[in-house]
């Protein structure tokens, strides 16, 4: 920046042209596709009529707004929406860290690899792959995993057919799809810490397990806690795609998430204007929760988004 | 090195505490990768194993009476090939896209001399917070830009991506010296000259991730195909896949008196078969690109 001094704002803009032009192609999308939907949110303050346009559709005021907050469905798809997200929070996040601690313990070099490899290797199933895998898995007549219950003596009902089962069922797939993946990180902390640590805790006689409960899990927690802050802060936006798929009319009482119910409205039933409304509504509550989340995350450590 | 420098009863051997704990830590590893490789080993053995046997409960571990049908099936199935046809044509063109479109942004933000950086980066970042949603981005893309039902609204509107952007930029900020941006301008180089032979030429691995990143995310993605196509023949292979394995289209196509029936024994067998083929090209090219997956991730969390 120093070299700058005393060349005007203009020629410091024109000397660097080229980069301008370098971000145009996306600045233009960005515009078209991403900004121009922001404006288009006002539809919900608007009675939208396709043939009127955005700007020549009437206004609403907050019809719809009052209209969602006071159907049944409201309680119900916040209620659902926040189940699965707190409980997938939950379930997800103590094992990467599990994961990458018992890595960071192994000197079988070849076995390490292969560990990573089969364990990161399911976060690359799509969703639609994922979902049909749950559907076949858990079918009561021929899936494998009652079939495999059964050896142990345990009888498994239609677990997709059963609203209470339905979190469960959400929240423990991704387990098993994503840990593995979820724990690079926190193996990208631990190549870091000094191995004069190892050895000098070796010399005072500490063994493996006092090795991760006094060095390594300690240096793990402040990644661990910016993580969850951050986790926490979308929890209102629960994947649509694997909801949406998983979904069928026995369990929807519990899988009607916030997402779901949007689609449906609006690309279902053409109900644009009350379908924008609760995306604008859940939209807010996301970016306050990320904003509240974000500076929490600033003050607790200095990993922040901004 | 380090042995030496340890006292001597340390070097001799573990402690019993330390081999109990190896016990421990290697059995709860085996039983891991088993817990994440047995579904996928379930879904090759059930592909090619009598479908009867399968539905029993016989195949758990090996594949018995050996069968091929599933995948006859499978290649008289126009529909899927015709998905798996597109979903390589979108695959190819929305990662170039995405590339051309993402790099030259991150290398300009990456730059300490451009003027209104943080607008621009604010410009960038904003929309990982708030956005339109999907109903009024989706009246803009049907109503302004009549992109409904078009190959470009599945290669085009959704191509930047803020976190390419941002990992991008770390990249170009940590490998790039500024001398030599310097040195460049001094011999008469522009930007645009420098990006494309001076930048691009040295960022190979930024361009490897974003690359396997972005068409790992074509082939697997759903989502926009169901909410902005409306006929079959431009289907991506994971709409058809949903199709088959979530709304049971196998049968409804084929339910012809008698033969409904035997057809819905192999409908599974089809359905293990359709994962195995859908799945296998970015299965088997995991294992040799991982490191690049990992590295991106990595650059990626150290914030710039």
């Amino acid at each position: 920046m120093r070299g700058y001094h005393g060349i005007g704002l203009w020629q410091r803009i024109r000397r660097n042209a080229g980069l301008y032009l370098l971000m145009l192609p996306a600045i233009i999308i960005f515009i078209c596709f991403t900004y121009l939907p922001m404006y288009g949110i006002v539809i919900a303050f608007k009675d939208f009529r396709p043939a009127a346009g955005i700007l020549g559709s009437r206004w609403a005021g907050f019809k719809y707004f009052t209209k969602y907050f006071s159907s049944y469905m409201f309680g119900n798809t916040i209620r659902n929406t926040l189940v699965i997200s707190l409980y997938t929070i939950l379930v997800t996040f103590p094992l990467p860290i599990v994961i990458a601690l018992m890595c960071n313990q192994m000197n079988a070099k070849r076995f390490k690899k292969f560990y990573q490899v089969s364990t990161y290797l399911p976060h690359f199933i799509s969703t639609v792959v994922m979902c049909g895998m749950i559907v076949l898995f858990l079918s009561p007549s021929n899936g494998v995993l009652p079939k495999l219950m059964s050896l142990i003596g345990v009888k498994m009902g239609d677990l997709m057919g059963m609203p209470r089962a339905f979190s469960s069922i959400y929240a423990w797939t991704e387990v098993w799809q994503h840990v593995g993946w979820d724990s690079i990180m926190y193996i990208a902390a631990l190549s870091a810490v000094d191995p004069q640590l190892y050895e000098a805790a070796v010399v005072d006689g500490a063994n493996k397990w006092q090795k991760i409960l006094y060095i390594d899990l300690p240096l793990l927690i402040p990644t661990a806690i910016v993580l969850f802050i951050l986790r926490s802060g979308s929890v209102m936006s629960v994947g649509f795609e694997k909801v949406y798929l998983l979904q069928n009319d026995l369990n929807l009482s519990s899988s009607e998430i916030i997402s779901t119910y949007v689609y449906k409205m609006g690309l279902k039933s053409s109900q644009y204007s009350y379908s924008a409304a609760i995306g604008l509504f859940n939209n807010v509550v996301n970016f306050v929760l990320l904003l509240t989340v974000n500076t929490i995350a600033n003050k607790m450590g200095n990993t922040s988004l901004f | 090195m380090t042995a030496q420098a340890l006292p001597m009863k340390k070097r001799v051997g573990k402690t019993r505490g330390d081999q109990i704990f190896d016990i421990i830590l290697y059995t709860v590893a085996v039983l891991m990768v088993i817990v994440a490789l047995y579904p996928m080993y379930f879904i090759i053995i059930a592909s090619v194993s009598d479908p009867n046997l399968v539905a029993q409960g016989d195949i758990l571990f090996l594949p018995r009476r050996m069968t091929l049908e599933g995948y006859k099936y499978l290649l008289s199935m126009g529909n899927l090939w015709t998905g798996y046809g597109n979903t390589i044509l979108y695959t190819l063109a929305g990662t170039l896209i995405m590339l051309a479109v993402n790099l030259p942004v991150a290398y300009a933000l990456s730059r300490k001399d451009l003027v209104g950086r943080k607008f621009f980066t604010l410009f960038f970042v904003f929309p990982m917070f708030f956005s339109g949603g999907l109903i009024p981005t989706f009246i803009i893309v049907n109503n302004y830009f009549h992109l409904l039902d078009t190959f470009t609204v599945m290669v085009l509107p959704f191509s930047v991506i803020t976190y390419y952007i941002i990992v991008a930029r770390t990249f170009f900020q940590n490998n790039l010296p500024a001398e030599l941006w310097e040195a460049a301008q001094i011999d008469g180089c522009g930007n645009l000259r420098y990006f494309f032979q001076v930048v691009l030429p040295l960022s190979k691995a930024i361009i490897a991730v974003i690359a396997l990143w972005a068409a790992v995310g074509h082939w697997n993605s759903y989502f926009n195909a169901l909410i902005y196509l409306r006929t079959g023949e431009k289907y991506p292979l994971q709409l058809v896949m949903r199709n088959i394995l979530i709304n049971n289209e196998v049968v409804a196509t084929q339910m012809t008196g008698s033969a409904a029936a035997e057809m819905n024994k192999k409908v599974n067998l089809i359905k293990y078969g359709a994962i195995v083929v859908s799945s296998l090209p970015i299965m088997t090219m995991y294992p040799f690109v991982q490191k690049y997956f990992n590295q991106g991730v990595m650059i990626g969390a150290v914030k710039g």
